[in-house]
């Protein structure tokens, strides 16, 4: 089978397993939850590019998830704009703060790159909580109208689910192409040596920045498709916990892998509701999760897991 | 073809490069030699634009390069092979060649990368045989090898070399150095520096001795090599006495 030819079947089977599980499952509780995993991949994709690839960190990713999702919601409910005009404008939105944000910090690297992206998520969420009039404030935001298009209402279950999944694989598409270009080998380049990439000529500067709003453009938009999800928004979603829980996704699910993107994604996601069962001591038993994950498999789920078959297969060989 | 002038670079207050002037005619393979310090490879990364805060002149083609970033000068036509190499270690060695294009691609040149990848791994079969392994798992010779290769594929018209011979056994140099002598027999401009002094001058045109950051000395590569000065300051003459004695 030729690459290209092995690619298309891979598509082909992502696509017919999005659809048998969104036919089969008929409890709208997993729906939700699918949907969500659906989202969060998102987030985690676009933050892969970043940190994965390019290897610039940003904890402050849960700003352009919220500026995504306020200025949808602003522009909606508010001003009672239709959502698919709103969609471009929260994008763009989320890009052109990415930019403004991104020009002076990009010039930074590793911590000092953390820590400045840390702040600009917390000036964010500060704005989201105290800018009253505008954004609710810390009570929130209710009434965000629901998707339709024409006639078919987009708000069901089922419906919303092959939404987010369909922009979720084309988005992995788009990556995919991005990666496979010479944009991504530069990108790989900048993670490995800046000095070097700039010897053979790429604009590190340029790139990282057209790569952080490339990603912040992203969240904005698992922000939109959030906000129009559940209708109802408040700060607490886009905090300084939510930029971590981010960067855990990536990590966790293993950098440089879109695969990784969605596997952390969906562990992060499920972990809490099949911790429930603990009450109490269920955020202990979430962290010594992650942390026997990171030291059982430091390389992430998706490295581990490929290590694991290929050993069982080696022994199985023998 | 390259004329640097009265050139003066910084680190900060301190002053690396106290004026120096140097050219380099088409085709030609000049050797820039000197000591630890002595600011050989602040020298070449001025030229290439990885060092901005430069003053005095560097033109290339009769044109200033002043203010430029690296991108624009590789796509004029310099290029670098860095100090350590510095290969893409976990990208594949191909992707390596691929990157060393990166300029060339919005150009829409494809067929022509494609066909000159075929051609570096006809001058460094290694390079070839090992097209899909990471480059970090090549050994030290072969990741020079691939160092240059890379530079080779932005087509430079001149290609600037930072220390080539740096940890490599004796016959690896030699291997470099070679290749370097018939990629200047195919009209390629060579700016070539090396510690490994004697080994530079013996293949290159003509040379510039460089001390804290001046030229002491340049001149033809066979008069550097028997000038007395630079035997005892660079070439270190006891040293052949002692492989001599050996042999």
């Amino acid at each position: 089978m030729t690459p290209s030819l092995k690619k298309g079947v891979a598509y082909a089977l992502a696509c017919s397993a999005i659809a048998g599980i969104g036919l089969a499952a008929t409890n709208p509780y997993h729906l939700q939850v699918m949907t969500f995993i659906g989202i969060n991949s998102l987030l985690a994709l676009g933050l892969n590019l970043l940190m994965g690839y390019a290897g610039q960190i940003s904890l402050g990713h849960a700003a352009f998830y919220g500026i995504g999702a306020y200025t949808t919601a602003i522009l909606t409910a508010t001003y009672g704009l239709s959502p698919w005009l709103s969609l471009p404008m929260a994008v763009a939105a989320a890009a052109l703060v990415a930019f403004l944000v991104g020009m002076p910090t990009l010039k930074l690297s590793g911590y000092y790159l953390g820590m400045g992206t840390l702040g600009f998520g917390m000036i964010a969420f500060i704005v989201f909580r105290e800018w009253d009039g505008v954004t609710g404030g810390a009570s929130g935001f209710v009434g965000i109208p629901p998707l339709a298009v024409g006639p078919l209402n987009l708000s069901s279950g089922r419906n919303y689910f092959y939404l987010v999944w369909g922009v979720l694989l084309v988005a992995i598409l788009v990556c995919r192409r991005i990666i496979d270009s010479r944009t991504g080998r530069a990108l790989r380049a900048i993670h490995d040596s800046e000095n070097a990439a700039r010897a053979v000529g790429v604009g590190t500067m340029h790139l990282k920045l057209q790569v952080f709003v490339f990603s912040a453009a992203v969240a904005a938009l698992a922000g939109f498709l959030y906000a129009h999800y559940v209708s109802f928004i408040s700060p607490g979603t886009f905090d300084f916990l939510m930029s971590v829980r981010m960067v855990t996704m990536v990590v966790i699910g293993g950098m440089a892998s879109i695969w990784g993107a969605i596997l952390g994604a969906s562990l992060l996601t499920l972990l809490p509701e099949w911790l429930h069962a603990f009450s109490d001591l269920e955020m202990v038993v979430y962290g010594l999760i992650m942390m026997g994950v990171m030291i059982v498999m430091p390389q992430g789920l998706t490295r581990g897991i490929l290590d694991l078959y290929e050993r069982a297969r080696e022994r199985h060989e023998r | 073809m390259l004329q640097v002038k009265n050139l003066r670079c910084y680190y900060g207050r301190i002053m690396a490069i106290k004026g120096v002037s140097i050219s380099v005619r088409r085709g030609e393979l000049i050797t820039l030699i000197g000591a630890n310090g002595s600011g050989k490879t602040t020298l070449l990364t001025a030229i290439c634009g990885l060092l901005p805060a430069w003053k005095g002149d560097i033109s290339f083609e009769a044109e200033s390069l002043k203010g430029m970033d690296p991108p624009a000068i590789v796509r004029r036509g310099i290029s670098l092979v860095p100090e350590g190499r510095q290969v893409f270690a976990p990208m594949t060695v191909l992707d390596n060649l691929r990157l060393g294009a990166y300029t060339r691609y919005r150009r829409r040149e494809h067929r022509e990368i494609e066909q000159d990848i075929a051609q570096i791994t006809e001058l460094f079969p290694i390079l070839g045989q090992r097209a899909d392994q990471p480059a970090g798992t090549l050994s030290g010779g072969e990741q020079q090898m691939l160092a240059i290769g890379r530079a080779l594929m932005a087509r430079p018209r001149l290609l600037a070399l930072d220390e080539p011979s740096m940890g490599l056994a004796p016959l690896m140099v030699e291997k470099i150095l070679d290749t370097l002598v018939r990629l200047k027999a195919d009209g390629l401009t060579i700016l070539l520096v090396e510690q490994n002094a004697q080994a530079a001058l013996k293949i290159a045109d003509r040379g510039y001795v460089l001390e804290t950051g001046k030229v002491v000395l340049q001149g033809d590569a066979g008069d550097l090599l028997s000038d007395v000065e630079v035997k005892r300051a660079y070439l270190g003459k006891d040293y052949e006495e002692f492989y001599d004695g050996r042999g």
